[in-house]
């Protein structure tokens, strides 16, 4: 089927959202150049939740896919959101920060490997609980050490959003993409208003939900590099040109001064409307 | 299991650095100072409570937008000035109740302020500077995240108020659709759920586990005894690789994350392969 990019149709569109994570992980390969490590086949499960009387998966709900994509070496990571809501366990988290640690290596030996994170989670699985937390605290120290040698993309495509923990190594990212479909945030609303109250968050308040997390607000306040739509041909070319951008100059994370300054200028007597949040970071520029 | 009492960081601070306010221009909730430290000058940060913090949502403790930047500048402060130097220790005393839960917070994306943070706190472990966290209280989830999991070596003390954790335990229950008590059950036979820094320690996580009678009164004699124990863990963080490989290389981690051991052999094989 031929793509018209951001001309095709909305008829036309392949949706990417409705692919589950090894289909969406292969999307993004370069056609016929990839293939899957410790894959369903190898069985490596979580040995913590048949201990609680939960049914394992046989990746863990994390699908590594190693191959090429714009011509160059690349690994990517793909979470199931359909599997305990993408949380991160022992076993999910190793898959990842193994991955990403391969690739660092690579670098190190001269073979330019970028790293892809498909980011569907709530954060840390709590049948793991602090195992969860760990290994995404040592998730983020890879990101850290391979994002000085080659870009780490995250892309959140929806439905589930990234949420708790790993919403910070989504923020270690060199680049964040996102669909009109994707969330992005440290706290679901829902946590929000369980801690603090429906006044400081009503979670039944979709417009808002989507106002303050959606991924239209997170690329219109600068917060994100690429909004795409639902369309696995527009989301594979984001992909791919990042790839071949390489390493930023300064990384988003790294940009503290800017930001302080940015909080520092926020009124904060009264909560915002996300519309005129929206023109502040928007035209405060980055 | 205690209830957070926000105190311990402002003791702890106090007693290493004999300082406890703020750098000119910071929020009252993060503490920042150069102190001896053996035979170094370390950089001591802490996160306390500020009643009257700008942003409601952090006014017990919270790790929040201001606390995220403000220890990002601070830690790169030291990266920016050690450059071409001896890299200077970095010493996290954590005692944080978590990450603020609030609409603010969210909407001025506090994942990036967190991110920051752990950023600054990395890029100073990958630079060659030793980070030690040195946990006196409450470790939980995105604020421990923010300061002090970065660290090359953590520390906790081995007491009832001490507490490292993914959520609260009510939260917990609530998410996971269990109550309190059969969460306490399960956490007996399954270490990573445990609330006890003693079930934590199994885990291969930490460097050492220390007594000390009263965390929040410590003795002049037990203060230099932790000194020592910095010391040592700062001599030990010199001679070792940057990245976090220590705490997967644990004799308990062997035990305890076999499976993660298993994942790494498996996945490196299979790298390899054409």
């Amino acid at each position: 089927m031929s793509n018209n990019g951001h001309g095709a149709s909305f008829i036309n569109r392949q949706s990417f959202i409705e692919l589950d994570a090894r289909e969406r992980a292969t999307a993004l390969f370069d056609p016929r150049t990839s293939r899957e490590l410790l894959g369903p086949f190898d069985r490596v499960e979580s040995p913590w939740l048949p201990m609680q009387g939960i049914t394992p998966q046989a990746d863990d709900g994390c699908v590594v896919m190693k191959g090429k994509i714009a011509g160059q070496a690349a690994v990517v990571v793909a979470l199931e959101g359909a599997f305990q809501g993408g949380s991160m366990g022992e076993v999910s988290g190793e898959k990842m920060t193994a991955a990403l640690d391969l690739a660092c290596a690579d670098n190190e030996k001269g073979i330019p490997t970028s790293a892809v994170i498909l980011l569907e989670t709530g954060g840390v699985r709590l049948q793991e609980a602090n195992l969860g937390l760990a290994a995404i605290a040592e998730l983020m120290a890879s990101i850290l050490a391979l994002r000085k040698h080659a870009p780490v993309i995250c892309l959140m495509a929806g439905t589930v959003g990234c949420f708790g923990g790993m919403s910070l190594a989504a923020g270690l990212a060199s680049y964040i993409v996102m669909t009109r479909e994707a969330r992005l945030g440290m706290n679901g609303p829902e946590v929000i208003e369980q801690e603090n109250g429906v006044e400081e968050f009503d979670s039944s308040d979709r417009a808002l939900v989507w106002a303050i997390h959606g991924g239209e607000q997170r690329y219109a306040t600068c917060l994100a590099d690429a909004l795409v739509d639902d369309d696995t041909p527009q989301v594979a070319d984001a992909i791919r040109s990042f790839v071949s951008k390489g390493v930023p100059p300064v990384h988003r994370s790294s940009q503290g001064v800017l930001y302080r300054n940015r909080i520092d200028a926020l009124h904060t007597s009264q909560q915002w409307d996300p519309k005129e949040f929206r023109a502040l970071w928007t035209t405060t520029g980055s | 299991m205690s209830e957070y009492s926000g105190v311990r960081g402002t003791v702890w601070f106090r007693a290493f650095t004999g300082h406890a306010s703020p750098m000119i221009g910071d929020p009252k909730s993060v503490l920042t100072r150069d102190a001896p430290l053996g035979s170094d000058h370390a950089r001591f940060l802490c996160v306390v409570p500020d009643p009257y913090a700008r942003f409601p949502c952090v006014r017990h403790g919270e790790v929040g937008l201001e606390e995220g930047y403000t220890l990002a500048a601070r830690v790169r402060e030291v990266i920016e000035h050690d450059k071409n130097t001896i890299k200077r220790p970095i010493i996290a005393i954590v005692d944080v109740k978590s990450q603020a839960y609030g609409r603010r917070e969210e909407t001025a994306a506090i994942f990036l302020a967190a991110a920051a943070a752990a950023d600054a706190y990395g890029s100073a472990r990958l630079a060659g500077h030793p980070v030690i966290a040195l946990v006196v209280g409450h470790a939980l989830s995105g604020a421990f995240l923010t300061h002090g999991y970065q660290a090359n070596r953590i520390l906790a003390f081995d007491d009832d108020g001490v507490m490292i954790h993914a959520m609260h335990k009510e939260a917990a229950a609530r998410v996971t659709r269990r109550s309190v008590d059969e969460l306490d059950k399960l956490a007996k036979q399954i270490a990573p759920m445990s609330y006890d820094i003693r079930d934590y320690a199994k885990l291969g996580l930490l460097y050492k586990l220390l007594r000390v009678e009263n965390p929040e009164e410590p003795s002049q004699q037990e203060i230099r005894s932790v000194q020592g124990e910095l010391v040592g863990a700062i001599a030990d963080a010199r001679t070792s690789p940057v990245d976090l490989r220590n705490r997967l290389e644990s004799k308990e981690a062997r035990e305890m994350r076999k499976a993660s051991i298993l994942v790494r052999t498996k996945l490196e094989a299979q790298w390899l392969e054409n």
